[in-house]
């Protein structure tokens, strides 16, 4: 593992054909993933996240058609093309031994009829990890003695320890996190997102995907967010949470009871039939005629008033640093006056900057409502 | 009133609520918190006629629940609703969405096209309704799950971690759709969650809110 380790998801489409119809789960995804970092991917259930995940493990069923790349590169051996790698490279290389899992509900996750040990050193062994079981779930916080009781004998928060030493037997350095909330009470959230910093931290790398913007928050150093089958925002935790610049992304955090607790007005749009411009058009109250043509990504520079925030890294050693938003001919005529970068400053990088998929995106960290009137 | 008193409930030998009592009051929305294995899902199966407990009493609006077998008699049952926490599990795959909604209506024999109205009210579209669970999301599923349970038009509905499987977007949409219902019908509501933040907009400042071990 090197410092280039890193996920490289570029133009991920991923089509399901039905008899009657085409289901556009995934548009031309692009993000990276980079070691010692976690990235948040949310979004409204139904918009692609999962079948994101299952598309960078292989594991989509066979009516799924899956172009564009993600290439995952570790420094030790050839980058893989996860879309491309024929599935024996998958199983063989890349699930369990670069890429590790962290499912959703972890009680259901686990066979019911052995152990966790039992269960734990079939992986290691399978993985040809000399470990002990008990390192390694003393790693994920459990003692031995845990290991012998089976899954209906483990509490919510023992299970997803399981599911994190099971994800850790094979040494990954990408962890993929699957809704691994869903259903956990607030102190298991927290101690979830605990432990998924403290794999980042380690040098490991977190794909936390997750509908629970509170939990992600927690934990993210970046956040993506993903609407209607395409990622239409990426950006530094900090700012987003402070502002988010993309009206979708804003309405979201919105939602939250802690905020104004409204729903976005309408409802998203059938992933079987997309709308040919900006899928966000019928719910956006900013949205012009410009709309009717897809937003293509544009990195945002932060407003003075978040100077702070923007405050980081600016673009050293990035390579995808220093690709100007103004000057986009995508942008087209109805852009916002926001895209061009402040006099003074230098054009913002992907790392610092809100990455944003919008004609009108919002100028101004918006005036949430964030200690609301209760 | 939909009240408990001195409920018990115990599986094997045991005991998840010891002498628990609690009053759902109509037209307002009560809170019930406190964190996972407490108790919560068995007491709101209680009080939502769905399991018999070992010992105490559970009325509808002062009629107390006498001829149990393992659940209530399905003419009392039919005036609480339950919203369960998966979505996934509370239906049944073969169905359509629509299919979904309308069982409630059938077993009832009351008229199968009330069940589109209740849909759309959801925010279901004619094209989701022909669809089965599996190839919905847990949003849409769950939008059908409230559906099924506004069908007949009961008096009380009970919410058990209704929103937790959801996103803050579809999740205000529900409680939302909850609270027009609760003010139209003078039901009284029943918000479970572990979420404080949720149980203290959703109930606002005056409502109950009980913490479980007090409940």
């Amino acid at each position: 593992m090197t410092a280039t380790s890193r996920l490289r998801v570029d133009g991920l489409t991923v089509r399901f054909h039905l008899p009657a119809a085409t289901v556009h789960a995934v548009t031309d995804a692009r993000f990276e993933v980079r070691r010692g970092e976690c990235l948040a991917l949310v979004g409204e259930s139904g918009c692609g996240k999962s079948v994101m995940a299952h598309a960078l493990l292989g594991l989509l069923p066979g009516n799924a058609e899956v172009t564009g790349s993600a290439w995952l590169e570790t420094g030790d051996g050839d980058p893989v093309d996860l879309v491309a790698a024929p599935e024996e490279v998958l199983a063989r290389t890349v699930r369990g031994r670069r890429i590790g899992l962290v499912p959703q509900s972890p009680a259901t996750h686990l066979t019911p009829v052995r152990t966790a040990r039992s269960q734990l050193e079939e992986a290691l062994r399978e993985l040809g990890n000399p470990a002990s079981a008990d390192d390694l779930a003393a790693r994920a916080g459990l003692r031995p003695a845990d290991l012998d009781r089976y899954p209906h004998e483990l509490s919510g928060g023992m299970a997803q320890r399981v599911a994190n030493a099971l994800a850790l037997a094979g040494d990954p350095w990408l962890i993929l996190a699957d809704e691994p909330t869903s259903g956990l009470d607030r102190p298991l959230v927290d101690a979830t997102m605990a432990e998924l910093r403290r794999l980042a931290d380690d040098g490991r790398a977190v794909l936390l995907i997750t509908h629970d913007l509170r939990a992600a928050e927690l934990v993210a150093d970046r956040v993506a967010v993903m609407y209607a089958s395409r990622v239409v925002s990426v950006a530094p935790a900090a700012p987003f949470f402070a502002g988010p610049r993309h009206p979708y992304a804003a309405g979201l955090l919105d939602a939250l009871p802690s905020r104004r607790f409204a729903a976005i007005p309408g409802r998203p749009p059938e992933l079987t039939r997309l709308p040919g411009g900006c899928a966000f058009l019928p719910r956006c109250d900013r949205a012009s005629a410009a709309c009717e043509n897809v937003p293509e990504p544009a990195v945002l520079p932060e407003p003075p008033a978040a100077g702070d925030a923007a405050a980081g890294n600016p673009g050293a050693g990035d390579p995808a640093a220093g690709d100007p938003a103004a000057g986009d001919p995508a942008a087209g005529p109805g852009a916002s006056p926001a895209v061009s970068a402040p006099a003074g400053r230098s054009p913002a990088s992907r790392h610092d900057g809100q990455e944003v998929a919008c004609h009108h995106p919002l100028d101004h960290p918006l005036e949430l409502d964030r200690h609301a009137a209760r | 009133m939909l009240r408990a008193d001195g409920v018990t409930v115990a599986y094997d030998r045991h005991r998840v609520l010891d002498r628990v009592a609690i009053a759902v009051p109509p037209g307002e929305v009560t809170g019930l918190a406190g964190p996972s294995g407490c108790g919560k899902s068995s007491l709101a199966r209680v009080l939502a006629l769905l399991l018999r407990p070992a010992a105490g009493t559970v009325s509808v609006d002062g009629e107390e629940v006498r001829r149990w077998r393992h659940r209530a008699a399905p003419a009392l049952r039919t005036k609480v609703a339950l919203v369960f926490q998966q979505p996934r599990l509370a239906v049944d795959p073969r169905f359509t969405l629509l299919d979904i909604v309308a069982e409630p209506l059938r077993v009832a024999r009351l008229p199968l096209d009330r069940a589109e109205r209740l849909a759309e009210e959801m925010g279901l579209t004619p094209d989701l309704l022909t669809r089965r669970p599996h190839e919905v999301s847990d949003g849409q599923l769950q939008r059908a799950c409230v559906a099924r349970a506004l069908a007949l038009r009961p008096r009380y509905v009970i919410c058990d971690e209704m929103t937790t499987m959801l996103d803050a977007s579809t999740q205000a949409h529900l409680v939302a759709r909850l609270e027009e219902y609760r003010r139209e019908s003078g039901a009284g509501v029943l918000a479970i969650s572990h979420d404080t933040d949720l149980l203290d907009r959703w109930c606002g400042p005056d409502a109950t809110v009980h913490r479980f071990g007090d409940a």
